[in-house]
């Protein structure tokens, strides 16, 4: 398991070369992790890099849908290497908003079984409520999440439909 | 407790900013975040929070320049200013912006003034006391490196 930081790609055995076998259990999980704040990318991406997953971290939704290739502008064939497994974000952002954002991730056939966990600083119910409808997996109030050590087990079993 | 005398000295040091609420338990958890591979991350946070925020204090600054006031633009400076300082742990500080923001929510534009003023005091003063405290950690060596199970 990486702890460096870095992207870590799997050779496997297989002819055509890098290749993530879906069904690999020991594969890291790779996390989108999308906020604004600099400082809180900055320890999110620790927290989970240090939880053995590998990290993308982007700073808006718009940034977040054109690296899922969900933008409008690029029209990506579907295959990225870089699968991502989990999509942290925060909610309260300039331009798009997390549930903005949860709510293009949910309407993709592609992506809507990706778990997408909404942070915010803010605990309001209502706003709770609505991500929650929407299908999001979880609600965390921060700065409560950087106290989490996630360790792989936790972070797998929120990933319950990516792994098949 | 520590025979080095440098070691106690920051410990004494890193208590009395939790003694006197300077800071509160998001720093430790930042703490935990470091390790031998990363001795210096807490010190790389606060240092990135310092030189990101003060875009916002500024901009907080100029919008308090511009009468009347734009309550809205202000709480929306504050609030992430709020967030960031509250990721740090920085525990006066954020208690000055929440003052500041329900200041704003009430239009009150003495208040904003006010609260404004007592933010930059304690924001300049834990980056005085935090500068000092990672001086010396630099040279001890960190106190808190977090020991993971592998």
């Amino acid at each position: 398991m990486a702890r460096n930081g870095g992207v870590t790609w799997r050779r496997t055995e297989k002819i055509d070369g890098f290749n993530f076998s879906p069904t690999d259990s020991t594969e890291e999980v790779h996390v989108l992790a999308v906020d604004d704040s600099l400082v809180d990318r900055k320890v999110i991406e620790r927290l989970l890099r240090i939880s053995s997953c590998k990290v993308t971290a982007v700073d808006s939704g718009i940034r977040a849908l054109q690296f899922l290739g969900l933008d409008e502008e690029k029209n990506s064939d579907g295959f990225n290497d870089l699968k991502v497994d989990l999509i942290i974000t925060d909610y309260c952002m300039p331009g798009m908003t997390g549930y903005e954002l949860l709510k293009k991730v949910k309407e993709s056939s592609v992506f809507r079984e990706i778990p997408v966990v909404i942070m915010s600083s803010e605990n309001v119910l209502a706003r709770i409520d609505r991500c929650l409808e929407e299908g999001a997996e979880d609600f965390i109030v921060k700065p409560g999440i950087f106290g989490r050590r996630l360790d792989s087990g936790a972070v797998a079993m929120s990933v319950p439909c990516a792994r098949g | 407790m520590d025979r080095n005398p440098m070691r106690r000295q920051l410990a004494i040091m890193r208590q009395s900013l939790f003694d006197q609420g300077y800071l509160d338990e998001q720093f430790i958890e930042l703490e935990q975040l470091q390790d031998d591979a990363n001795p210096n991350f807490v010190e790389e946070v606060v240092t990135l929070y310092y030189r990101d925020s003060a875009r916002l204090i500024l901009n907080i600054q100029h919008a308090l320049e511009r009468k009347p006031f734009d309550f809205n633009k202000l709480d929306g400076y504050m609030h992430q200013f709020k967030g960031s300082s509250s990721s740090i742990g920085a525990n006066k500080v954020k208690a000055e912006s929440t003052l500041f923001r329900e200041y704003c929510r009430s239009a009150n534009a003495e208040g904003c003034m006010r609260a404004f003023q007592q933010l930059k005091k304690e924001y300049a003063t834990l980056r005085k006391k935090l500068e000092a405290y990672f001086q010396l950690a630099r040279q001890t060596g960190p106190l808190e490196t977090a020991t993971r199970p592998k």
